[in-house]
């Protein structure tokens, strides 16, 4: 039992980098991704905004899981073929882009139309009104959801064991295996989530704080 | 297939079901201020859905409770459900008007009636989208139980791509399923919201 917790507390320690870093990824490149799709369904005209409508639907509409197997066994058919941490990387952040895309467009919809006009009545251009009255305006309403996609993200990696990346479920996931120690290895893999969960929550909410205090002055 | 998309459908149901029945009471408890209320709803919001069915499925037997898989799995997912369905009812709970609990009051309802026939209808039609939005999330949660080795949807399309070797026809296939439960499951919300008056 001391060798089964000792050696998930190892697998632990290997296996935390690799999904600290595919949370970190995916969360810079869904977030990037779903500001672009979230603002051009916002903006652009139907021809664009409708396909990208469909596509969200489908990414929103799937389970993620389903999404992994379609891209690591299905893509190899069709030219894509990559590697396990690659295409779980490529799936999760997709996945985290269609949810931060709605959050955008949620966004840029709570804006009261009045603001923008305002604005350009005092003469800033469309573009400068956009992005110095619209943006600020909105970061602060979507700062919620944005920390809730966060967390969300961070146990669908989990999902990525299947698919044989090497993060943290897969590695102690990995020492059960071995040494027949489930019940040890699973709590602990429990409650190494549970405390990430939390962790994020907390510095979530600190974060909210700092920046409302920063716009309110 | 036809097969697990009935599987997927009745797990995901009764998944449901068991995490509304336990929502109410928790949603109860987290409005009182119970600490175990708290600390079933941050951990089963905080741990990923695939190491709790890990968990029921290899740690359980451990200490003893030796159960089938398709119980360990359905009664994770119900566990998991309640969770989200207690913050969900707790949100609906505190929008149900005071004026209604004090008339039910004095009409002589005992406080099981109130919670049941006044406080919960109203929390419910209030949160009506957000509850649909957690059965879709359900829908697709019920695909990490084919990790067990439960036969249901997402199992059935790993059985059909290994048999056929044609994952992407397959797994293209399962996700379609899924798009027409869920597609269908937020018209219902939308068509609801729209049909009641304002």
């Amino acid at each position: 039992m001391m060798q089964a917790l000792q050696d998930s507390l190892v697998a632990t320690a290997q296996g935390l980098p690799v999904t600290l870093a595919i949370w970190i990824a995916a969360v810079v490149l869904g977030m990037a991704g779903g500001f672009v799709v979230g603002a051009l369904r916002f903006f652009a005209p139907w021809v664009l905004a409708l396909p990208l409508a469909v596509a969200v639907e489908a990414v929103r509409g799937t389970p993620f899981l389903v999404q992994c197997f379609l891209l690591y066994f299905g893509g190899p058919f069709i030219g894509i073929d990559l590697a396990p941490l690659t295409a779980g990387l490529l799936a999760l952040s997709v996945y985290g882009a269609a949810y931060f895309s709605e959050v955008f467009r949620a966004g840029f919809m709570a804006v009261p139309p009045g603001q923008l006009e305002v604005a350009r009545m005092l003469g800033l251009s469309r573009i400068q009104a956009v992005l110095r009255i619209m943006l600020p305006v909105m970061a602060l309403g979507v700062l919620p959801s944005l920390a809730n996609l966060c967390v969300i993200l961070i146990k669908e990696t989990a999902v990525l064991s299947i698919i044989t990346v090497p993060e943290l479920t897969f590695r102690v996931q990995g020492v059960g295996t071995a040494t027949f120690a489930f019940a040890e290895t699973m709590l602990v893999l429990a409650l190494v989530y549970w405390a990430l969960a939390e962790l994020t929550a907390w510095g979530a909410r600190a974060a909210e704080r700092r920046i409302e205090r920063a716009l309110a002055a | 297939m036809m097969a697990a998309t009935w599987a997927t459908l009745w797990i995901s149901a009764l998944g449901i079901a068991i995490g509304f029945s336990l929502g109410v009471p928790i949603a109860v408890a987290s409005l009182r201020g119970r600490r175990w209320a708290a600390v079933y709803i941050s951990f089963f919001r905080g741990v990923p859905m695939l190491v709790q069915l890990l968990l029921a499925y290899y740690a359980l037997p451990f200490i003893g409770i030796d159960l089938p898989a398709i119980v360990a799995a359905v009664g994770t997912v119900g566990l998991c459900c309640a969770a989200y369905m207690g913050e969900i009812l707790r949100g609906g709970f505190a929008l149900v008007p005071k004026g209604g609990v004090e008339a039910a009051r004095l009409l002589g309802l005992s406080p099981r009636q109130i919670l049941l026939r006044i406080q919960l209808p109203i929390a419910v039609q209030a949160m009506r989208p957000a509850i649909i939005n957690e059965a879709i999330l359900i829908v697709k949660a019920s695909s990490l139980i084919s990790v067990v080795g439960i036969l249901e949807l997402t199992r059935s399309a790993q059985a059909l791509a290994s048999s056929t070797f044609e994952p992407l026809p397959s797994y293209a296939l399962c996700g379609a399923i899924y798009l027409v439960i869920n597609v269908s499951l937020s018209l219902l919300a939308q068509e609801r919201v729209k049909g009641r008056p304002a």
